[in-house]
């Protein structure tokens, strides 16, 4: 029978099937951060254990970076404290850490796929929702909690259910104008943000199959949003060429050998999954969100729906919505003015989406009364733009060009909303409170839609800048 | 914990706290903000803490629920960020086990590692049982993880939770470190096995 990638990832990671019925899956890569991990660390200090494959843990800072200085001690205490929290236990337990000094700092589903880390075949786990994020490379990679996090150290494995399948298709070709992100945040609208609750998703179709890995990695961040602990996408050329050269990937005639093997756990012509959805790639238009979770999105032409227009359970979550943001139903989202343009975030915060960000911000200056951040996600992002020039494009257009780190996805740095500002956004959630202000209101968009907004002044149809 | 801790999960008793709404996410149960610490403890002082200032009404806020430890919520709640300071919070406010249409799966996942029961019950149930502990909030609600229903009064409604949580809940084995060693060299067996590891 024909089988999938997540079949032969998951038998091949398989340590045995647990009393409870669930699977003991190994765990082929552990990424780390310091928001997350303290307490992991500290529950094995108290029960005398021992981190169990050391080699396959990896660690950086990203959360609770500061974006302006970043001289130590960092003004913010708890900050530092966690800063200081990290390396000690990464030097405790021996474990590597890509600090500032390193060069290779940076959002750590930015840097995994960077530094050839994350590759195909593997499993990978993070304490963070967003490690959905390198199933692009063709790997299952999914998010778990700080009680996980002290498990997959002491013993290199989790217990875990498989989940179902459903294959996420795209078919035709995108229009001008939109880009991956878009593509997501249509699949979400489509499927709803429970959708994929219990399932895994398998993004295919020529949309995806046309795609390169920084745009896969965009679509494959956001699985969970749309309620899939994970998304991977079909190891292919553009995977083989992507991991060609990276630090961490097999090199020379191993390469070759990992390539083979890499298109080998591809799912097979014929496989069948339990769900199928398809999306016409032609008819997505540029996405903007109106609401408090990632699937109240319209297409920027389009207006805010009405509560009337939901199922009946979701109408007040929709009310809710439209007076946290104080939007009307049948307001167009064009025009809603915006405070706080973002670019940045594990998402969007990729060389590609800079360049993209940098060419729309020629086409003007930061509209008055707007504050605009540019946040590479990982320092080896920031040198390459700046070997490109971007940074000068950026600040003569009125945008400010900050050091990599999470920034205001989550406002765990000094970079926040204020009050009720309205941010135009590059990151993956809007829900409410998320960028730092308990009364602050995220609009999510393609960073291309977000330099429009802030050039703007209010949330505008990139395709008619770029013409 | 004492060394007489009953990590068996099998029923939970207590009074009730209704949270109506769908897709409560982790950043509205406990804000990024308050993440900034090395340890859980103080997590259960900002349980909804910004939902809380917003709505005076907000179940959390309510004298009528204090000491309640079964928590009774919507669709997809927990969905979002996969913070296990998010369930910190609720278990460290009091709550011991939730019923709700469906969860995000990875605090459902944070949830079994703390041995809080998550289980799922239909829209119609849920809001008549909402609606009755609104009504009477003193009385107790019992969970039984066992047989996998909620009764309220002198009703019963079913609750399901999937077979492997379940286990691991009733048969006391939800902290799984221990469970997990058991497996010995079989976990370096396989490791050697995957040509990442081995050497390709």
């Amino acid at each position: 029978m024909a089988r999938t990638l997540l079949d032969k990832v998951w038998d091949a990671h398989t340590v045995r099937t647990l009393p409870s019925g669930q699977t003991q899956l190994l765990i082929g890569l552990h990424l780390i951060h310091e928001v997350t991990t303290p307490q992991a660390f500290q529950m094995l200090r108290d029960s005398k254990l021992k981190v169990r494959m050391p080699e396959r843990t990896f660690g950086t800072l990203d959360h609770i970076i500061p974006t302006t200085d970043q001289a130590r001690p960092y003004a913010d205490p708890l900050a530092e404290e966690m800063a200081v929290h990290m390396i000690r236990n990464m030097k405790d337990f021996s474990l590597p850490l890509f600090d500032m000094a390193t060069g290779k700092q940076g959002i750590v589903h930015v840097i995994g796929p960077e530094l050839g880390l994350s590759q195909p075949g593997m499993t990978i786990a993070c304490g963070d929702s967003h490690t959905s994020t390198h199933g692009a490379v063709g790997a299952i990679a999914f998010g778990i909690g700080t009680t996980q996090v002290r498990d997959v150290l002491a013993t290199q494995c989790l217990a875990m259910a498989r989940p179902k399948l459903r294959q996420v298709r795209v078919d035709g070709a995108l229009a001008r104008g939109v880009y991956a992100k878009d593509v997501i945040l249509a699949i979400i609208n489509q499927l709803g943000v429970k959708g994929g609750v219990g399932y895994a998703y398998e993004y295919a179709g020529p949309v995806i199959d046309r795609m390169t890995m920084e745009e896969r990695l965009t679509v494959c961040n956001m699985s969970i949003e749309g309620g899939a602990r994970f998304g991977y996408v079909n190891p292919d050329t553009t995977t083989i060429d992507y991991l060609r050269g990276r630090q961490y990937a097999p090199a020379g005639a191993a390469f070759d050998k990992a390539a083979a093997w890499w298109k080998s756990i591809a799912t097979e012509s014929g496989a069948s999954f339990d769900d199928v959805a398809r999306l016409d790639g032609a008819a997505i238009e540029p996405m903007v969100t109106w609401g408090i979770n990632p699937g109240m999105s319209v297409g920027v032409s389009q207006q805010i729906p009405a509560p009337e227009s939901a199922p009946e359970a979701d109408r007040s979550t929709f009310r809710e919505a439209l007076a946290h943001m104080s939007f009307q139903a049948g307001q167009p989202i064009k025009g809603a003015k915006i405070d706080v343009a973002f670019v940045g975030s594990c998402t969007n915060g990729r060389l590609s989406d800079l360049r993209v960000a940098a060419e729309v911000a020629k086409k003007g200056k930061v509209a008055k009364g707007v504050r605009a951040l540019i946040v590479p996600g990982s320092q080896q992002v920031a040198k390459a733009a700046e070997a490109e020039g971007l940074p000068e494009i950026f600040q003569a257009a009125g945008f400010e060009w900050r050091k990599a780190g999470c920034s205001m996805c989550l406002g765990m740095n000094p970079d926040q909303l204020v009050g009720r500002e309205m941010s135009a956004s590059s990151s993956n959630r809007n829900f409410i409170g998320r960028q730092g202000s308990p009364t602050g209101r995220t609009l999510l968009m393609s960073p291309a839609m977000v330099a429009a907004a802030a050039i703007t002044g209010a949330v505008a149809d990139v395709r008619e800048i770029l013409k | 914990m004492s060394a007489t801790t009953d990590y068996k999960r099998r029923q939970i008793s207590g009074r009730g706290i209704p949270l109506p709404g769908n897709d409560i996410d982790t950043d509205r149960i406990i804000p990024a903000r308050f993440l900034k610490e090395v340890t859980f403890e103080t997590m259960g002082e900002h349980a909804f803490e910004d939902a809380k200032k917003q709505n005076p009404e907000h179940p959390f806020n309510s004298p009528a629920y204090r000491g309640a430890s079964v928590l009774v919520v919507g669709q997809n709640f927990g969905c979002g960020s996969s913070r296990e300071h998010a369930p910190q919070a609720l278990m460290r406010w009091g709550i011991a086990a939730i019923v709700g249409g469906s969860f995000g799966e990875i605090f459902f996942g944070n949830c079994v590692m703390l041995g809080i029961p998550c289980l799922r019950a239909s829209q119609e149930d849920l809001e008549w049982l909402q609606r009755e502990i609104s009504r009477s909030p003193q009385s107790p609600v019992a969970v039984d993880v066992e047989k996998q229903e909620v009764r309220f009064g002198n009703r019963t409604i079913k609750a399901t939770i999937p077979d492997g949580p379940r286990n691991q809940l009733v048969g006391g084995m939800w902290d799984s470190t221990a469970v997990l060693l058991e497996a010995g060299v079989a976990i370096e067996t396989t490791a050697k096995k995957l040509p990442y590891i081995a050497g390709f």
